[in-house]
């Protein structure tokens, strides 16, 4: 095989990287000094997004994959085994120095360095730990850090790779056992919940002794994430939001990212080949919100689901809104705030604000239409100084009126 | 009419003093005109500090809220900026809670204009591309142009300045220029994107990266635009592979879709089938050897096998089988409900709270644990999700009968001189029938399964008592009972032990 240069490698091992949902560079503390003289970099806690692709995705991480060679043979994976696309590999030389270039002109937050398994999941995670080393000691790298952690690594490994990672995540990949046991026969679902409770207990440890010692070494402050790919093995939504409340609850995960399955070059037979479901992934995405930060149950969130799937044209919210309008209007002047939290068109921070306003003068539908882009969808749900919804949430098409079409756009 | 001039269209302390100033005088907003130097035909320091007073003076309170908000809305693009925030100055004298009121014109205009000042700046951190300049015999150079929507640059600056404290770099606008020698930051005058070179080496590589990370069977355009504005592209190296990556995107996906594989790669076979044998070679169990501390007796053989237990669908949500743990001729075996959430995530019984309250009992009762066999009626948590945590349930009959299989087979192997049930759902799995702990407690029940059992209460009935009193005397009475069950396999060496209690 001809020794690519670096142009092509980059070419081959971004590409083989673009499958992977999460790019975030949040969650970590910020940090500006530089450990040491001549270093770089800095966190500002809030994450920034350096360019955003047609896609509507956000880079602000370089993303690589240090080789695209596996030994594992994933079906909706382009660089299984039985792949034939093309194979790169670089140097953990080479992804400093692109990483360092990246950096001093501003394109990038950081890395995020995933790779194919080569020869043993050990030697694999070895060459992550490796590139991360380099940057933080050798080139006293002080930007985002986000290394894939290999399940059946050794402990030893995971150890020092969050020692210089800001993030770890370990890929669950699929919702059900017996989906990634068909799709991905070396991956076993318990080898990977295992190694998602052992990080827990290890970020636990870590936060405990920072909290005991400011001097305490710091381990993936940031925490762990992982991904789930959506629609590769005909799962039901209701699967994937179990598994993600069972992952948030046990595993205190900072983000589940969930990743409509694309089609990929020369796919696998048995796998859908069509275009990603991103109207469904947009969903989950809400779903998952409302488990997160609005104080529903994922109980609640699926019983508004119809078969296990969540409607396409409703946003979750809405749609267990529209099933519960017995618990409706709530008034804004006096409702508590999980029950305001649970208004269709309220958002978190509309609902801080309103507590605020509220203590000081009561509410019209005016004020409250000026706190959020859904005026429309509220005034049916709510109570306020100058309005009662009146007949209309008892009405039969109120549920035509609030939902809009889909916008999932056909192939062509 | 008074007129006051500040320094720069960002003279925020400027403001501030002329404001403060004003305000205390109580000149009324109407009554001035303010204007940033730039704009100003001449030059001259604002006398307005020695206005005549309107009343008498008074002195001046703002909200927190106020001083957080109007520096930034001081870099706005806006002319009226300086005049609206003297505006809002005056009218939290009057009404000093006004910017809680969201719903106000005003209030929802200045937290408007700093949420565009502080998107602008967020976009410029995110925006500014450098261009490296080689310099003879010196470290090289950064230099970057950068046109802000407003009047941000001394804002950002500091951003830049803590990430690249080790590089020396400039970045010009059109309105000014900020500088970074190492050791301090300058600023200066406006300049033109000429300054900055055509291109940098690494740009072709940034834009491989680009062309490559895109996924085109996700095309969104709308969410890009919304998030990376069309005028920002004209400073960004990337942005002119847009346009043809969008046309080219359908057939691009249409290929990803079509492209049947052609080849399987020879080598995959091979590959996976030595992968397959590493793996088994791993998970294999150890020669044949067995120590004693981990349990002989095939012990560890039945731990294995209960790794991969399905027989309730409790495995579909824990971490992983909670297998007994301890010695394998031990003289008592310890029966709890199910591993809580800590035992689940490292895979042994009794190491969280409850398990700790349970080493200090045994302790005090003078019972080694390393000598005992400590193991649960249930294998796997079984929980509720709930936000970040997971809400310990009680296993149901159903469970605990699934489980059993394991308990029994355990017990078969260890056969102790006395078993000690630690509360109902232990009593369950061992007698097979409800008691009630309470009334049990204290007592030895018989089981066909396990011989003499002892029963007494679980230690987390111990962590969940409200107040400190009962959790003194009942802890002291769980210590109580440890030690009667200790007594009680110690005699039990000479005969056997006779049951003591019935099952209601």
């Amino acid at each position: 095989m001809a020794r690519l240069d670096i142009t092509k490698k980059l070419a081959v091992l971004a590409d083989a990287a673009k499958y992977d949902a999460s790019c975030a560079s949040s969650g970590a503390k910020p940090r500006k000094e530089p450990v040491k003289a001549g270093g770089i970099g800095s966190i500002t806690g809030e994450g920034i997004c350096h360019s955003y692709a047609p896609d509507g995705r956000c880079i602000s991480l370089l993303k690589l994959l240090l080789t695209n060679h596996c030994i594992y043979d994933c079906l909706y994976c382009v660089n299984r085994v039985s792949s034939d696309v093309q194979r790169a590999r670089f140097t953990p030389e080479e992804v400093v120095q692109l990483t360092l270039d990246f950096y001093r002109r501003n394109y990038i937050e950081g890395l995020f360095l995933s790779s194919g398994i080569i020869r043993s999941p050990d030697y694999t995670m070895e060459q992550l730990v490796r590139v991360a080393q380099l940057l933080r000691e050798e080139h006293g790298f002080r930007g985002y850090i986000h290394l894939k952690t290999i399940p059946d690594a050794d402990p030893n490994l995971i150890e020092q790779a969050g020692r210089f990672a800001d993030r770890l995540s370990i890929n669950v990949e699929l919702p059900k056992a017996s989906s990634l046991e068909k799709l991905a026969p070396q991956k076993q679902a318990s080898t990977i919940r295992k190694a998602m409770g052992g990080l827990r207990l290890r970020l636990d440890e870590a936060e405990d002794e920072r909290r005991r010692s400011r001097r305490a070494p710091a381990f993936a402050p940031a925490g762990q994430s992982t991904q789930m790919i959506v629609g590769a093995d005909g799962e039901r939504d209701s699967d994937i939001l179990e598994s993600s409340a069972t992952l948030y609850s046990g595993y205190k995960l900072k983000r589940v990212y969930y990743s409509a399955y694309s089609p990929i070059p020369g796919s696998s037979q048995g796998l859908p080949a069509r275009k990603p479901p991103l109207m469904r992934e947009h969903r989950l995405y809400q779903a998952d919100w409302l488990y997160r930060y609005y104080g529903f149950a994922m109980d609640e969130v699926l019983g508004a689901t119809d078969g296990g799937m969540l409607d396409l044209d409703l946003d979750p919210k809405l749609a267990w809104a529209l099933r519960n309008r017995q618990r409706f209007p709530i008034d804004v002047n006096t409702a508590p705030r999980e029950e305001l939290l649970r208004v269709p068109g309220l958002g978190v921070r509309s609902v801080d604000r309103i507590i605020d306003i509220r203590r000081l003068t009561d509410l019209r539908l005016d004020d409250i239409a000026k706190l959020t882009r859904s005026a429309k969808t509220l005034r049916s749900f709510v109570t306020a100084l100058d309005w009662t919804p009146g007949a209309s949430l008892d009405g039969a098409h109120l549920a035509a009126a609030v939902k809009r079409p889909a916008e999932q756009l056909s192939l062509f | 009419m008074r007129e006051v001039v500040l320094r720069a269209p960002d003279d925020y302390e400027g403001w501030r003093d002329a404001a403060r100033a004003l305000a205390e005088a109580r000149v009324p907003p109407e009554a001035v005109v303010w204007r940033a130097a730039a704009d100003a035909p001449d030059l001259f320091v604002s006398e307005a500090a020695a206005a005549p007073s309107d009343g008498p003076s008074r002195s001046l309170r703002v909200p927190r809220r106020f001083a957080d908000l109007a520096p930034l809305v001081a870099c706005h693009g806006d002319p009226e900026r300086f005049a609206f925030l003297y505006r809002i100055l005056c009218r939290l004298q009057d009404e000093p809670r006004l910017l809680d009121i969201t719903t106000d014109e005003d209030v929802f205009r200045i937290e408007m204009m700093a949420k565009s000042v502080r998107r602008d700046r967020h976009k410029m951190t995110a925006f500014v591309r450098f261009r490296e300049v080689a310099v003879e015999g010196a470290p090289p150079a950064y230099l970057a142009w950068f046109e802000p929507e407003h009047h941000i640059l001394a804002l950002t600056a500091p951003f830049f300045v803590d990430r690249f404290r080790a590089m020396l770099w400039t970045i010009v606008t059109p309105e000014a220029r900020a500088s970074w020698d190492g050791a301090a930051l300058h600023f200066g005058p406006g300049g033109s994107p000429d300054e900055v070179p055509a291109e940098d080496a690494t740009e072709e590589h940034w834009r491989t990266y680009y062309v490559n990370i895109f996924n085109p069977a996700r095309l969104k355009v709308d969410a890009m635009k919304r998030e990376m504005p069309v005028k920002y592209w004209k400073n960004l190296p990337e942005a002119s592979l847009i346009a043809p990556l969008i046309r080219s995107a359908v057939s691009s996906e249409a290929r990803m879709v079509a492209t049947p594989q052609v080849t399987v790669p020879k080598r995959a076979a091979a590959i996976v089938a030595r992968t397959e044998e590493a793996r088994a070679a791993r998970d294999a169990p150890p020669p044949a050897a067995v120590s004693g501390a981990m349990g002989g007796n095939g012990l560890d053989a039945l731990r294995r096998e209960a790794l991969a237990c399905t027989r309730c669908d409790l495995h579909k949500f824990a971490t992983q089988t909670v297998f007994g743990e301890g010695l394998s001729t031990a003289d008592l075996v310890f029966v709890g409900e199910q591993p809580g959430d800590k035992e689940d995530l490292a895979g042994k019984p009794f190491i969280g709270p409850a398990g700790a309250l349970f080493d200090r009992a045994l302790g005090e009762a003078g019972i080694d644990r390393t000598r005992a066999y400590v193991t649960n009626a249930v294998k796997h948590f079984k929980f509720e999700p709930r936000g970040k945590r997971r809400i310990h349930k009680k296993p149901g009959v159903g469970e605990i009968n699934a489980c059993h299989h394991w308990l029994e087979e355990e017990l078969k192997i260890l056969r102790p001189k006395l078993t000690i049930a630690l509360g109902a759902s232990a009593i369950r799995s061992l007698t097979g029938q409800s008691a009630s702990v309470l009334s049990s407690r204290g007592t030895v029940l018989t089981s066909a399964l396990a011989g003499p059992v002892f029963v007494t209460v679980h230690p987390s009935f111990l962590l969940r008592l409200p107040d400190e009193a009962s959790q003194r005397t009942e802890y002291a009475r769980f210590v109580e009972d440890l030690r009667a069950a200790k007594a009680l396999a110690a005699n039990a060496d000479g005969g056997g032990l006779q049951a003591t209690g019935t099952l209601l």
